[in-house]
C-alpha cells in the first residue's frame, strides 16, 4: 500500500542526490569563474576556453566521438567483429533490396516531414502570436511531445487500428470510413502511403518543438520593427513574408536542420508502429534490428556510418545557409 | 520485504520456545524444503529477465520466501527490452548474476561471449533427475550444459470455446482429419474456422513461425525437425516446401482464417479474444500461455468458458510429438550465492510453489500434478513432464538470430503482401 | 565568426515595403479557425487515450473509445491499480516512486547539459580562436551519430574503465546502476544539439552590448554572468523543456546504464512493463501514460512565461 512515510523515505535520498549534484556543479563553476576572472591579459581567453568549452568537448567526444570512430572500424568487420571483411557490409547494404528500400524511405522522410513540421510550426507560431488563449492552444499542440512512445503507440493504435468490415471498429479512421459507408482499408499495409501515415505520427509529435522554438524567435522581433512595418501598412501575409520570415530565418534553418537530423535517425515511430514491416522500414530501425535482433554488429555499424554520412549534406546545407544569412 | 522479516522472527521464536506452536509454525516449517540451500547472509543475487507483471509479482513473492529461509536476497529486474539489453550488458561488463533466457539461440550467443558459466553439479543432477532429456540438449553448447529449464509451455495447443463446439455438435479431435472436419462444420455454419493474428510489434510474425514448426514436426518427425533448425534442411527443400504448402492450406487462405492482411495486422493477443467466445472464429492454435489473454474471470475446462486440446498429429508415424518453449536461468559467475539460487530455481521447491500460484507450467517432474489447479495447465504440465516421447523446442528460437528474424519477417510478408511460400523460403534461406 | 542578425539592415529592407490591408490579418477569424482546427486535431488522439484510461480491458479491446459516449461505462479501477496498488517487483508504492526516479534522472541531466551547452555556445560564438568554426561544425556533425551505437562502448567504459594493451588507463568509475550513470550519457548525447540550439540564440546577441562590456574591462566570465546568462534565459527555457522531455521519455539509456530495478527505474520503463508479460494490459498503460504527461506539462507551463518576458524586456536583436 502507498503511504506518505513510504513515499517520503523512498524519495528523500534521491532528492538529496539531485541537490548534491547541482551543488557540486555550481560550486565547481563558481570556483572556476573566480579563478578565471583573476587571470588578466592574453591568457584570459585561453583560460576561458578551457573552462567554457573543453568540458563540453570532452563530454561530446566520450559519448559520441569515440564511439563513432569505433563504429566506423566495426563496419569493416564481420557479424561478431572478429574478422576484417573490407567493404562487404556496405556492398550487402547496397544490394539487399530490403535495405535499399530503407534508403528510399529514409530519403522520403528526411525530405518531406521536416518541411511540413517547420511550415506548420511557423504558421502556428505566427498565428498564435498575441492571439487570445495562446497558452491553451500552444499547450494542446505541444502535448504530444510530452507523451512517451509507449503511450504514443497505444494512442495511434486507436487511430489506425484495423478491424474487418462489419465488426466493431477500434481505429478512429476505420470508424469514420464505416460511418461514410466505406469499407475500412488496412491503413498500415497501404504501401507506399503507409509511410505518409507514419509521417503524420511524427508530425503530430514534433510540430510542438518547431512551434515553441519559432514562437520564442518571433517574440524576439523588436516591437519597433513590427510597428514600423505596420505604419508602412504591412499586415497579414505580407507582414509574415517581409518581417517574420526574414527576422527568424536563422531559427527556421535551425528547426529545419534539427528536424532533418532527427528524421534521419528516426526510430521510435517505426519501431513501435510497424516494426519496419509492410515496406515502411527506415535506416535507423534497420540498424537497430541488425545490431540488437540479428546481432550482426558489422552490418549494423555500416548502416550507422551511412546515417552519419547522411548528416554531411545537412551540415553542408546548414553551413551554407548560415553563411548566406550572415552576409545579408 | 516485511513478510521476510516476519518469517525470520517467527522462525527464531519457534526455535527458542517449543511451546509456541500455533498456525504460524506451519509457515516456519516451510523452510524445511529450503534447508538444502543453506544459509548465507549479506549476499544479493541479481536476476535479469523478460518476465514482467503480473507474472513478475508472483515470482518475486516466492523469491521472498527463499530469502526469508536462506538469507540470500534476490534483486529482480524485468523488462520487455530483455533480448536487446542482455548482450549489451554482458559485453559491456555489467552482466547480471543470473539471466533467465527464453531462447536457446541467445544462450549460445552468451556462451560465445565467454561470460556464461556452465551449471553446477547440483543443477545438472536436478536436470537429469527431473526432466525429459530433450530439455538438457537445448542449452548444451560444446558438451557443457548452461541452464536448467525454468518455466515451460506447450505450443502444441488449440484453444476453443466449449459452447461453440457444443452448438456444432462436435467433440475434441484426436486426429488431423477430425480437426479438419470440425473446421469444415464451422465453415458451413458461416464461421471462420481458424482465429489468427500475428502482429506483435517489432516481433510481428512469430505466431506464424509456430504453425510451420508444428507442421514440420508432425510431417517430418523430430529428427528432420532438428536438421531443419540446424540449417541442414533448407526452407526451400522439397520436404519443407511440402510442409509450408500444408500450412498454407491450413491457416493461409481466406476460407480458413479470413482476410490474410487482417491476420498480419491483428495483435496476436486479440486473435482469439473475443472471437472464440463471440463465435466469429472457431479455433485458435496458440501456446498454453494464451490462457492469460482471456478476460479476468474466464473459467477453463471441458464444460467451461474456454478450453484447449492438443494439436493432433497429421499421421501416425511420429506419435504425439510436442513443441515446447521455456526459459533457462543462465549464471554469469559461480559465486556461492549465485549457485544456491540456480540450485533453487532448478529444484522442484520453486517450481511447485510457483505452479500452485497458477498461470504457469513447468517441465519439472518433481512437481506434483496436484499443484496445478487449472485443468488446461494440468494437462499441459503432464505432457511436458513426460520423460519419454518427443519434445522439441520452438525451432525459430533455436535458429541463429538472423534466420529467426528473417523467418518471422518473411512470414509476415506472406500474409501482408501475398508473397509466395516459395519466395518466403528462398528469402529466409539467404540468411544462413 | 558568429551568426549575428544585423537588425538595422533588416529594418531598412522592411521600410521599403509598402502595402495596404486591414490591421493584423493573422489574428483574424480565419487564423482563429485554423488554429482551433489544428489544436482539436492534435488533441483527439490523446483524448482517446484519456478516455481509454477509464475503460475496462475487454471494452478497450473490442470497441472504439468513442462508443462510450453512447454507452457510458467508466471505471476508476485502472487508475487505482496503477497509481496506488501494485506490489512485488513494481514496488508497493504505486507509480509515484518511479516519477521521483524520473525526476532524479532528468533534472540534473537537464541542468548539466544546458549549463555545459551554454558555456560552450558562448565560447564558440564570442571567444575568437583558431578552429572555432571547425569545432562548431564538427559538433554539429556529431548529431548524426545514432546513440544506440554509443551505448555499448560507453557502458564498457563505465563498467570496466579504459584499457590499452592490458594496462588500465582509466579505472572503472563504479557508477553503473546508479543515477549518476544515467546523467552522464544523457549530457553527452545531448551536447551537440544543445550547443547548436543555444548557439543560435547566443550568437544573435547584439555585438554592441558585448563590445561595450569588453571595452569597460569586463572579462569573459563577467560578460557571461552579467550579460549572456540573463539575456539567454528565454532560449535556455525552451531548450531546457526539450531536453527535459527527451530525457523524461527516454527508455533505452536508462535501461542500459541504470538498469530497471525499482530504486532507479524511470517512469517510462515502468510504463512499458505495465503492459504485462505479453503486452495486453492496455488498461494499465493508458492511465499510466496520462499520469506521466502531468509533470512535463507542468514544466512546460511554468517555463512558458520565460519565453516572452526575457526577450521583450531586453534589448535583444
Amino acid at each position: 500500500m502507498v503511504t506518505w512515510s513510504g513515499l517520503l523515505s523512498n524519495a528523500a535520498p534521491k532528492l538529496f542526490q539531485i541537490f548534491a549534484v547541482l551543488a557540486i556543479f555550481f560550486g565547481i563553476y563558481a570556483a572556476a569563474f573566480a579563478y578565471g576572472a583573476r587571470i588578466k591579459g592574453k591568457s584570459q581567453s585561453k583560460i576561458a576556453l578551457v573552462i567554457f568549452l573543453v568540458p563540453a568537448l570532452i563530454l561530446a567526444m566520450t559519448g559520441l566521438g569515440i564511439p563513432a570512430i569505433q563504429t566506423i572500424m566495426e563496419s569493416f568487420k564481420n557479424a561478431d567483429s572478429s574478422k576484417w571483411v573490407g567493404f562487404k557490409n556496405y556492398a550487402v547494404a547496397f544490394q539487399d533490396p530490403e535495405i535499399v528500400r530503407t534508403f528510399i524511405n529514409t530519403f522520403a522522410w528526411v525530405i518531406i516531414s521536416p518541411v511540413i513540421v517547420t511550415a506548420l510550426g511557423l504558421t502556428l507560431a505566427t498565428m498564435l502570436n498575441k492571439m487570445k488563449r495562446e497558452a491553451l492552444a500552444k499547450t494542446l499542440i505541444f502535448m504530444p511531445m510530452a507523451i512517451s512512445f509507449v503511450g504514443g503507440s497505444l494512442i495511434w493504435k486507436f487511430v489506425y487500428g484495423y478491424n474487418d468490415p462489419g465488426t466493431p471498429q477500434t481505429g478512429l479512421v476505420g470508424q469514420i470510413l464505416t460511418w461514410l459507408h466505406i469499407d475500412p482499408p488496412h491503413l498500415l499495409l497501404w504501401s507506399p502511403w503507409n509511410n505518409g501515415l507514419l509521417m503524420i505520427v511524427y508530425i503530430w509529435g514534433f510540430t510542438g518543438f518547431a512551434m515553441v522554438i519559432l514562437s520564442a524567435a518571433i517574440k524576439g522581433i523588436p516591437a519597433e520593427i513590427e510597428e514600423a512595418a505596420q505604419l508602412d501598412g504591412a499586415t497579414g501575409i505580407k507582414m509574415f513574408r517581409t518581417i517574420t520570415v526574414p527576422m527568424v530565418r536563422n531559427t527556421i534553418i535551425v528547426v529545419l536542420t534539427t528536424a532533418m537530423v532527427g528524421t534521419l535517425k528516426l526510430f521510435d515511430v517505426i519501431h513501435t508502429m510497424t516494426g519496419g514491416n509492410f515496406k515502411t522500414d527506415v535506416l535507423s530501425n534497420r540498424m537497430f534490428d541488425e545490431n540488437f535482433v540479428y546481432l550482426n554488429y558489422g552490418r549494423g555499424a555500416s548502416l550507422a556510418v551511412l546515417i552519419f554520412l547522411g548528416v554531411i549534406p545537412i551540415t553542408y546545407y546548414n553551413i551554407r545557409s548560415l553563411r548566406a544569412e550572415r552576409k545579408r | 520485504m516485511k513478510k521476510s522479516i516476519k518469517l525470520t522472527v517467527v522462525a527464531s521464536i519457534v526455535a527458542l520456545s517449543a511451546t509456541m506452536f500455533s498456525a504460524t509454525s506451519a509457515k516456519a516449517a516451510d523452510c524445511g524444503d529450503y534447508s538444502q540451500f543453506g544459509k548465507l547472509s549479506g549476499q544479493t543475487v541479481k536476476i535479469f529477465a523478460g518476465i514482467r507483471d503480473p507474472e513478475a509479482t508472483v515470482m518475486t513473492k516466492i523469491f521472498a520466501h527463499f530469502t526469508a529461509c536462506t538469507g540470500i536476497k534476490i534483486a529482480y529486474e524485468g523488462t520487455d527490452q530483455f533480448e536487446t539489453l542482455l548482450p549489451v550488458r554482458v559485453k559491456g561488463g555489467n552482466a547480471p548474476d543470473i539471466a533467465i533466457i527464453p531462447q536457446p539461440g541467445l544462450v549460445a550467443t552468451m556462451v560465445a561471449t565467454g561470460k556464461a558459466v556452465p551449471v553446477s553439479a547440483k543443477v545438472l543432477a536436478n536436470i537429469n533427475k527431473y526432466y525429459n532429456p530433450a530439455w538438457k540438449s537445448f542449452t548444451t553448447v560444446d558438451g557443457k550444459v548452461y541452464g536448467a529449464p525454468f518455466g515451460a509451455s506447450s505450443k502444441s495447443l488449440v484453444w476453443y470455446s466449449p459452447a461453440q463446439f457444443k452448438k456444432l455438435g462436435v467433440t475434441i479431435p484426436t486426429t488431423w482429419a477430425q480437426m479438419d472436419a470440425i473446421a469444415a462444420k464451422f465453415k458451413a455454419a458461416g464461421v471462420t474456422p481458424w482465429c489468427a493474428g500475428i502482429e506483435s510489434g517489432a516481433a510481428t510474425g512469430w505466431p506464424s513461425t509456430d504453425w510451420i514448426e508444428e507442421m514440420a514436426l508432425r510431417e517430418l518427425g523430430p529428427d528432420k525437425y532438428n536438421m531443419w533448425w540446424q540449417g541442414k534442411l533448407k526452407f526451400s527443400s522439397p520436404e519443407m516446401q511440402g510442409v509450408m504448402a500444408k500450412v498454407q492450406a491450413w491457416v493461409g487462405t481466406q476460407a480458413q482464417v479470413g482476410n490474410l492482411q487482417s491476420v498480419a495486422t491483428r495483435k496476436f493477443q486479440d486473435a482469439g479474444v473475443p472471437g472464440l467466445k463471440d463465435g466469429t472464429c472457431g479455433m485458435l492454435q496458440q501456446a498454453s500461455f494464451y490462457s492469460s489473454m482471456f478476460p479476468a474471470g474466464t473459467t477453463f475446462g471441458a464444460d467451461k468458458d474456454a478450453n484447449a486440446f492438443y494439436l493432433p498429429p497429421t499421421n501416425t508415424k511420429f506419435g504425439n510429438p510436442i513443441e515446447g518453449a521455456g526459459e533457462f536461468p543462465v549464471a554469469f559467475n559461480s559465486n556461492v550465492a549465485t549457485q544456491r539460487v540456480t540450485d533453487y530455481l532448478s529444484s522442484p521447491v520453486y517450481a511447485t510453489e510457483r505452479a500452485k500460484a497458477g498461470g504457469w507450467t513447468s517441465a519439472n517432474s518433481g512437481v506434483p500434478l496436484s499443484a496445478y489447479t487449472d485443468p488446461v495447465l494440468k494437462v499441459v504440465a503432464q505432457s511436458l513432464q513426460a520423460k519419454k516421447g518427443a519434445i522439441v523446442f520452438d525451432a525459430s528460437d533455436l535458429m541463429p538470430t538472423a534466420v529467426n528474424g528473417a523467418f518471422w519477417k518473411e512470414m509476415t510478408k506472406f500474409y501482408a503482401e501475398g508473397k509466395s511460400m516459395k519466395d518466403v523460403a528462398a528469402a529466409i534461406d539467404a540468411n544462413w | 565568426m558568429s551568426t549575428v542578425i544585423d537588425a538595422p539592415k533588416k529594418v531598412k529592407k522592411i521600410k521599403a515595403v509598402k502595402s495596404h490591408g486591414s490591421d493584423r490579418a493573422f489574428t483574424s477569424p480565419i487564423a482563429s479557425a485554423v488554429v482551433t482546427v489544428i489544436a482539436v486535431l492534435w488533441t483527439i488522439p490523446t483524448f482517446g487515450l484519456f478516455v481509454t484510461a477509464f475503460r475496462p480491458n475487454e471494452d478497450i479491446r473490442s470497441t472504439g473509445w468513442w462508443t462510450v459516449f453512447l454507452h457510458p461505462k467508466f471505471t476508476w479501477d485502472n487508475f487505482h491499480a496503477v497509481l496506488f496498488a501494485g506490489g512485488g517487483s513494481i514496488g508497493s508504492q504505486g507509480m509515484i516512486p518511479f516519477a521521483v526516479n524520473s525526476l532524479a534522472i532528468t533534472i540534473p541531466a537537464v541542468v548539466l547539459s544546458v549549463g555545459f551547452g551554454l558555456m560552450a555556445a558562448y565560447a564558440l560564438a564570442w571567444i575568437p580562436f583558431r578552429f572555432s568554426d571547425h569545432i562548431f561544425y564538427g559538433l554539429f556533425a556529431l548529431q548524426g551519430v545514432p546513440l544506440q551505437l554509443s551505448l555499448l562502448p560507453l557502458l564498457t567504459f563505465f563498467a570496466t574503465g579504459v584499457k590499452l594493451f592490458g594496462v588500465t588507463i582509466i579505472p572503472s568509475l563504479h557508477i553503473v546502476g546508479t543515477l549518476a550513470s544515467v546523467w552522464l550519457p544523457h549530457v553527452m548525447f545531448g551536447m551537440p544539439l544543445v550547443i547548436y540550439l543555444i548557439h543560435n540564440f547566443v550568437a544573435a546577441l547584439p555585438r554592441e552590448i558585448m563590445e561595450a562590456a569588453r571595452v569597460d574591462g569586463a572579462n569573459h566570465f563577467e560578460v557571461f554572468r552579467r550579460i549572456v546568462l540573463p539575456l539567454s534565459i528565454p532560449a535556455l527555457a525552451s531548450i531546457a523543456i526539450f531536453q527535459f522531455l527527451w530525457i523524461w521519455n527516454d527508455l533505452l539509456v536508462a535501461l542500459v546504464f541504470a538498469g530497471g530495478t525499482d530504486d532507479v527505474a524511470p517512469l517510462t520503463l515502468h510504463l512499458a512493463n505495465l503492459s504485462g508479460n505479453l503486452g495486453s494490459h492496455w488498461e494499465n498503460v493508458a492511465p499510466a501514460a496520462i499520469f506521466s504527461i502531468i509533470i512535463p506539462l507542468i514544466v512546460f507551463l511554468s517555463l512558458q512565461r520565460f519565453f516572452v518576458r526575457g526577450l521583450l524586456a531586453g534589448s535583444v536583436k
